[in-house]
């Protein structure tokens, strides 16, 4: 589905990147644990996540991951909102939480991104 | 809705709290940070995360969670089994991960949210 | 799986080094303590590597192997150096610390294990894993420590010839 779709869903609110509100996405990963993103996340996912620093951009820019969700009604930091802006990386905020923004997607056929640790060339 | 029915119809393994399954699960929290658990969690929740470290038994007794699943192949620290075994919550394992754990229960739980 | 060399890290690097030419060579400083800053060489690495035309699956080891290191150098020592360098066959990245150091090696390295403090777990990190995605996202791995002096990790990356695809 699109992005634009997902904004709906979720009734979030566009932080950066409203002109990719047309880009595909199929996968979905959520975690506050910058490492489980490393190991685990897809290229190009959806990363729902409660953390508003920074790293959680450059995390996304490590993996090409295609957009971050803010859960909780989180609104990030300034320096994030620059960082994002920098890496030509979306960011959406939604109220809904983690455990509900995830029900919410998966019912519309968002799956969960889940690469294999030693991940080259092998996906689940 | 119970946790068996949860844990049968999902596979998951139980480490701890296998005698309180019988308990309801009002909702679901997927979240990793300590802090955020605390402030946020409801009781009856049953809590979805791949935090391992022995604090989140304190977090699931002191918040009166339904129960603890760790995600994508996540095995508890020895510690964190000792407490858990100790208090009796329930401390789950399976090999989803939270993003999919997290859809599934939603939709075992709140099916009329469509 | 495990993986790693047990040899001396001086003889494994004579090993290396005789017949073998860099395509690219650099090093970068790492601050610690410096979080705003932490991930800018990974991010730089990544670009390299994508420009030099290296596939992806290569690149996305590499960047996640320089994160996580440059994410230990910035939450444990007072100051790092991140090396890359890129032959015909692999990718070698070396992540050389002055810090702590680590008194127990096979004790850091299990799931779990962490020393950080409550600042770095509330920013997402310290959950124990850094240096085991470190290990699993590299085809060799090689770490040392002195205490009181640093750590040093070594890590190669194969890249697939056409004929291996």
């Amino acid at each position: 589905m699109l992005l634009r779709e997902v904004q709906k869903i979720l009734d979030a609110e566009v932080l950066v990147g409203a002109e990719k509100l047309d880009m595909e996405v199929h996968t979905a990963f959520g975690a506050d644990l910058m490492s489980d993103v490393l190991a685990f996340a897809d290229s190009g996912c959806l990363l729902l996540t409660g953390l508003t620093n920074p790293q959680v951009i450059r995390t996304a820019d490590v993996l090409d991951i295609a957009a971050i969700i803010l859960v909780r009604g989180k609104k990030p930091p300034p320096e994030t909102l620059r960082a994002a802006a920098d890496k030509n990386i979306p960011v959406l905020s939604t109220k809904y939480i983690l455990f509900e923004s995830a029900g919410r997607l998966y019912e519309k056929g968002i799956v969960g991104s889940a690469q294999k640790v030693d991940g080259r060339r092998v996906r689940l | 809705m119970n946790l068996e029915t949860i844990v049968q119809a999902l596979h998951l393994g139980v480490k701890s709290g296998g005698d309180r399954l019988g308990v309801e699960v009002r909702g679901g929290y997927v979240g990793d940070l300590l802090s955020d658990v605390m402030a946020n969690g409801r009781e009856g929740d049953l809590w979805i995360t791949r935090q391992i470290h022995q604090n989140i038994v304190a977090v699931a007794s002191l918040k009166d969670l339904a129960g603890i699943i760790l995600v994508r192949g996540a095995e508890p620290a020895a510690d964190t089994l000792e407490k858990a075994v100790r208090e009796n919550i329930p401390l789950l394992t399976a090999d989803l991960p939270a993003f999919e754990m997290a859809g599934r229960i939603y939709q075992m739980i709140c099916p009329l949210k469509v | 799986m495990k993986r790693g060399l047990s040899v001396p890290h001086r003889k494994w690097m004579g090993a290396v080094s005789v017949c073998e030419k860099w395509l690219y060579g650099n090093s970068f400083p790492v601050d610690g303590g410096n979080f705003d800053d932490a991930g800018r060489v990974s991010g730089r690495i990544k670009t390299i590597l994508k420009e030099m035309g290296i596939e992806n699956d290569v690149v996305r080891m590499a960047a996640v192997i320089t994160y996580e290191s440059e994410i230990n150098i910035v939450s444990y020592a007072r100051h790092g150096m991140i090396s890359l360098h890129v032959l015909p066959e692999h990718v070698e990245i070396e992540a050389v610390d002055e810090g702590p150091g680590i008194s127990d090696i096979r004790l850091a390295m299990q799931q779990g294990w962490s020393t950080a403090t409550d600042k770095i777990r509330e920013m997402g990190f310290g959950a124990g894993m850094g240096l085991n995605n470190i290990r699993n996202f590299s085809d060799i791995f090689h770490i040392s420590s002195d205490v009181g002096s640093g750590t040093r990790l070594k890590m190669i990356i194969h890249i697939l010839r056409e004929q291996d695809r």
